[in-house]
């Protein structure tokens, strides 16, 4: 059995964990394996109906008053539960900030190796799996133990779609015993901020300001370009560290990871990094004065030329249109 | 407020990585190497918050000898005094790296040396792991938040913020704590000439791990084949607008 962790937001699935699922009913097919999954506290909406869409035959709901608020430990918990009553052969989660930390807890309690960002899994006498290092830049393939291993699933390592053969999941409510300790470490209040870089997450148009945008003041033009496309601003990390633009904008390895129909990279030279975020754009359009930039042999569409002119042409063409 | 951040050499990369001839490891030889984003982060946090509530910091690294210049970098901004904990840990689980660390903190707690906070970067530039400062605070028996972006000392410990999926989240810990840290809250400061200065006469410790490490399982690393540039220059200057507009059009971006 492969047992996935869901995160949910608002009575629904988070995208990555289906992203988690599909993969894991790959992975079941290939050694004939039923998929379920582990959803902890609050299950309103139609979770249990969205993960029978995706193939789920059973899902786990661990219900305790600790799971009021969010704890990593207290949600390892849970997980640890479900491993200890039914020994599954895989414990998949998404590679999100929750994933990651919910499976490096369980991995520590069971003393057990756990590979983060993983790609593929080839399943067999030995396991191996290769996953994503320098966000990506990189793949580590590595050698992975026997029951339970535990993953976590790179961002877009599997796309979200339904199952052919949907279920209609049993739904089996659990109380898992919490540990002494499990609910220190607990969110207390929940405050209004920047956010967290999910609209960012989230936009269908980003634009994007580097370097090449020269000063904190000289981001008018791009924020008009996101208004006009319906889209939202994102920076990269010199653009942040310089003090230009506030962190949650940041687009890349260390910021936000993002997923737009088109991003629009204004004065970005491309590193590692940066591609580390905006790789899962589906149209890239660079602008940039250095044809031999790295972000320009990277995207699809390319201007050549000063942003300063050239943004503030293609709004008033924008606008020419649309009026 | 004794504080002990946790830091990695990596290399410097931003552009196409290559591997060494093994491939086991990232060739830096012309990049050179640097901290990590989340841990440079972590350092200023520490140096602000010594220089807020008083006591020391102390930056710790699992390495060879060539890890004390990232050290240097910690020490030339404010942070006191180095712990080297000399191993080759590259072929390491991150689990064997908490086990070291976990032993350095247990031994000098054991000297009359004990930490209120230990500080990690939130997971290494290079690999990625999200593991050690969770499985140190296990092994310790320690409280531990991830992805923390701020914190403040307190009466009662400690509180630390990180974004959360519906907001700031907040947690409130009695110290001592372990809490991994993010890039971004705060600009990490240059290092000053007095603070060079200082940095090269800082001491630093020298430890030699007794764990038995268990190991990462790298069977090798690859760099995914790059993909030839099919870029489409839609033109030169301001006069592009057309032609981008053109696109966004076909791409159904534009409502009329």
């Amino acid at each position: 059995m492969i047992l996935v962790l869901i995160e949910a937001v608002a009575g629904a699935a988070a995208p990555l964990s289906l992203e988690a699922v599909h993969f894991a009913r790959d992975l079941a097919a290939k050694i004939g394996a039923p998929v379920e999954a582990l959803v902890v506290g609050g299950a309103g909406g139609d979770l249990v109906g969205q993960l029978g869409e995706q193939g789920v035959s059973r899902v786990h709901h661990a219900q305790a008053d600790g799971f009021d608020s969010y704890s990593a430990a207290a949600w390892a918990s849970a997980l640890e539960d479900r491993v200890t009553a039914l020994s599954p052969q895989f414990v998949l989660a998404a590679a999100s900030a929750r994933g990651n930390e919910i499976v490096a807890h369980l991995a520590v309690r069971l003393e057990r190796p756990m590979a983060t960002n993983c790609v593929t899994i080839e399943p067999g006498e030995q396991i191996t799996a290769t996953r994503q290092i320098w966000g990506g830049a990189a793949l580590e393939e590595l050698h992975l133990e026997q029951s339970p291993v535990l993953l976590t699933m790179a961002s877009h390592a599997a796309g979200v779609e339904p199952a052919d053969q949907p279920t209609v999941p049993e739904v089996v409510a659990f109380a898992p015993e919490l540990r002494a300790g499990d609910l220190v470490a607990r969110v207390v209040r929940v405050e209004a901020g920047e956010g967290g870089g999910s609209d960012l997450a989230a936009a269908r148009v980003v634009v994007g300001g580097g370097r090449g945008v020269g000063g904190a003041d000289s981001f008018d033009s791009l924020l008009d370009l996101a208004a006009l496309l319906g889209g939202t601003l994102g920076v990269s990390r010199v653009v942040t560290s310089q003090g230009w633009r506030p962190h949650h904008e940041q687009v890349g390895q260390t910021g936000t990871r993002i997923a737009p129909d088109l991003y629009v990279a204004c004065g970005i030279s491309g590193a590692i990094q940066h591609m580390a975020g905006c790789q899962s754009a589906k149209t890239i359009l660079a602008i940039n004065t250095d044809a031999g930039a790295p972000m320009v042999a990277k995207a699809d569409y390319a201007i050549i030329g000063n942003l300063h002119e050239v943004v503030p042409a293609i709004a008033a063409e924008i606008r020419r249109r649309t009026s | 407020m004794n504080i002990l951040i946790s830091i990695k050499r990596v290399a410097g990369a931003s552009g196409r990585i290559t591997l060494t001839d093994d491939a086991q490891a990232v060739d830096a030889r012309h990049v050179g190497y640097t901290l990590s984003p989340h841990e440079e982060c972590a350092v200023e946090l520490a140096v602000q918050t010594v220089e807020a509530h008083g006591g020391a910091a102390a930056v710790l690294s699992v390495g060879v000898e060539d890890v004390v210049d990232q050290m240097r970098d910690a020490l030339s901004v404010g942070v006191g005094s180095g712990v080297l904990v000399e191993a080759d840990a590259s072929t390491w689980a991150p689990g064997d790296v908490a086990a070291a660390i976990a032993e350095v903190v247990a031994d000098h707690a054991a000297a009359g040396t004990s930490y209120d906070l230990l500080l990690f970067g939130n997971e290494a530039a290079d690999t990625g792991d999200f593991q050690v400062g969770i499985a140190v605070a296990h092994r310790l028996g320690l409280p531990c938040v991830t992805g923390v972006k701020a914190f403040e000392v307190t009466e009662a410990g400690v509180t630390a913020r990180r974004d959360g999926p519906d907001g700031v989240e907040v947690f409130e810990l009695p110290l001592p704590a372990v809490l991994t840290v993010r890039d971004g809250a705060v600009i990490p400061r240059y290092p000053s000439v007095p603070g060079r200065i200082k940095a090269k006469r800082a001491p630093i410790e020298r430890l030699t791990p007794t764990i038995s490490p268990v190991g990462n399982g790298r069977i090798r690393l690859t760099v995914p084949p790059e993909v030839p540039s099919t870029v489409e220059v839609l033109g030169t200057g301001a006069d592009a607008a057309v032609a981008a507009v053109d696109l966004f059009e076909r791409l159904g971006l534009l409502s009329r």
